[in-house]
């Protein structure tokens, strides 16, 4: 190849921004149904709402393959460790959304069997509100997520804390 | 199929998978077992298990030998918190169990509620029950229909499925505000009463979704790959039915009619004309089939509450179960206590016991209320019926493939939001 060709075919940007790009245009998230708001889930995946146009519609049963995992639904005391190590086996970087208040906080269910709030178990980036989130909550959790993931430093990342 | 006696510990832990669970210093030989026989474990994060299920497969081969199925990976503790809510928060906290059926969820504690309360619903609040409980089977049916498919790796169906249902979750979301976990049904009626315009919605999600499925039923029914996969596999007798305590599409596809709305008829059901859906093969197919023809059924029944809705209330006029009309608050002062009260303090519910069941789309869900007069209720227990057809895959997959159980699982159509509760 000759450098002649040089002058038209390329572009010139900043390697940050590239690999942002990839990253938010491609998340793909785990399977990480757990109740009503997996439906939802489900919903926001499917036809009506289609989430393919953010490049995330392959919902990935391995979490070796996955960059988001959406805690969809409430995580009770014996789920929670399971959660800890689907969350531990996906790879860096990686992306937490807690969708809807029992994720989020416990939601109604304050009692011995739900854990109150998955970010005791987890970082969580983002949450959604609702009960369950509707798919419009869930895809601007999911924008405002990959918001985060654009302006975000790819050299600065932490590894999430233990 | 089951383990007679004591299980051993060595054999239990080996059951298990996980060595954390034995004692340090325990010396019990963990190793291999002598025979070819395999356990897998499969879930609770697999995606055909429908929800956080785990099973413990037994396998010689690909031959499924024994199953254990293990639960609580969602238990939630709701039947614990139903004795800290009033009767009036009842409703929202059982509408989250089965997630594919929050109207009946409601339903079936209202009518407890209500039976011990000794009131009767107006007629209108019956209808709008039954208008809003059918509407509920249809989507579960639908959602059943799109998951099994996507299990099945049809992954169209599952598109199709889940895209009817949006048809009755925006009528949902006109209704009552919530497309799922309506919080609609509460004691003494209903509340709000239908939107405008509810007639001619309604009658386009009747007229839409069993076209539809009927069109998605011709990539499936027809499919060699399909049928081959579902004729045959998770054979369940109607004695074995009966025994394990399987009810809904389960049972009928054994054979056997049995229905809690025409058995023991609630909200005027047996004002409607409507038929029970049977199949004789007792194996996944059969299931198949009753579900869809359920659909139709339901829009059957649908039809007739459009032509005969009767008008008046959507809630009993009792200002001790019921809250006042917004605008009386403004101008009576009778009507603000009686509001504050019932916010407050909730009603009372006179001391004793009892239980309902409806037929749930999955099957017979029952609502065991025991109250001791002051309104928390003393102990609300839920028939999850989920759980028993859980309790009962192990007889449907033992002598079949791995890849069966895959079926089994969609063609129970558990729901482990109900079975854990």
């Amino acid at each position: 190849m000759a450098l002649d060709d040089l002058h038209a075919n390329f572009l010139t940007t900043q390697l940050e921004k590239v690999v942002n790009w990839a990253r938010y245009r491609s998340t793909w998230p785990a399977t990480f149904g757990l109740a009503c708001c997996a439906i939802e889930m489900m919903a926001t995946g499917a036809a009506h709402y289609d989430l393919s146009r953010f490049g995330m519609e392959v919902f990935r049963a391995s979490p070796r393959q996955a960059d988001l995992m959406i805690v969809a639904g409430r995580v009770s005391q014996k789920m929670a460790p399971v959660l800890r190590q689907v969350y531990d086996q996906m790879p860096e970087p990686k992306w937490v959304i807690s969708m809807g208040a029992c994720a989020s906080t416990g939601g109604i269910f304050n009692n011995y069997a739900i854990v109150q709030g998955v970010d005791q178990i987890v970082p969580v980036d983002v949450y959604a509100p609702g009960c369950p989130p509707g798919p419009e909550t869930l895809m601007n959790a999911i924008l405002t997520l990959h918001d985060q993931i654009k302006s975000s430093e790819i050299l600065k990342r932490e590894p999430a804390a233990s | 199929m089951f383990l007679p006696g004591e299980t051993h510990r060595v054999e239990l832990t080996r059951e298990r998978g996980i060595v954390t669970d034995v004692p340090e210093g325990t010396e019990e030989n963990l190793s291999a077992p002598e025979d070819e026989t395999m356990i897998i474990n499969m879930g609770p994060q697999h995606p055909s298990t429908h929800g956080v299920l785990r099973l413990m497969l037994e396998l010689d081969g690909e031959e499924i030998l024994r199953v254990k199925p293990v639960i609580g990976y969602l238990h939630t503790g709701m039947e614990k918190t139903a004795e800290e809510l009033l009767y009036i928060q009842g409703s929202t906290n059982v509408t989250r169990m089965d997630y594919m059926n929050p109207l009946g969820n409601e339903l079936c504690f209202s009518l407890a509620v209500e039976r011990l309360l000794g009131i009767e619903v107006p007629e209108r609040a019956q209808a709008i029950r039954v208008l809003m409980a059918e509407l509920c089977r249809i989507n579960s049916h639908l959602v059943w229909f799109a998951t099994s498919g996507m299990d099945l790796g049809a992954t169209t169906v599952m598109i199709h499925g889940l895209r009817e249902r949006e048809l009755i979750l925006r009528f949902f979301e006109k209704t009552s505000g919530l497309r799922m976990n309506c919080d609609y049904v509460r004691p003494g009626g209903v509340a709000a009463d239908l939107p405008d315009g509810w007639v001619e919605d309604v009658a386009e999600i009747i007229e839409v979704i069993p076209r539809r499925l009927h069109e998605s039923r011709d990539l499936l029914d027809d499919n060699p790959i399909f049928q081959k996969r579902m004729r045959g596999v998770g054979i369940l007798t109607r004695d074995e039915a009966i025994a394990l305590g399987a009810t809904g599409p389960i049972l009928r596809a054994t054979g056997l009619a049995w229905d809690i709305r025409k058995a023991f008829p609630y909200s005027g059901y047996d004002r409607y004309e409507f038929d029970i859906p049977t199949q004789e093969g007792c194996d996944a197919w059969s299931r198949y089939q009753v579900r869809v023809a359920e659909v139709n059924e339901s829009a059957r029944i649908i039809r007739q509450v459009i032509e005969t809705m009767p008008p008046g209330d959507y809630r009993v006029q009792d200002r001790k179960v019921t809250p006042p009309p917004r605008h009386r608050i403004d101008v009576s002062m009778e009507a603000l206590i009686h509001h504050f009260k019932l916010f407050t303090e909730g009603f009372k519910v006179p001391a004793g016991e009892t239980y309902v069941a409806i037929e749930s789309p999955k099957g017979e869900l029952g609502c065991y209320l025991v109250s001791d007069g002051v309104p928390p209720a003393y102990r609300q227990h839920t028939r999850g019926l989920c759980f028993y057809h859980v309790h009962a895959m192990p007889s449907m997959m033992v002598g079949g493939l791995v890849a069966d159980a895959v079926v089994v699982i969609a063609s129970a159509d558990p729901v482990l939001g109900e079975v854990d509760r």
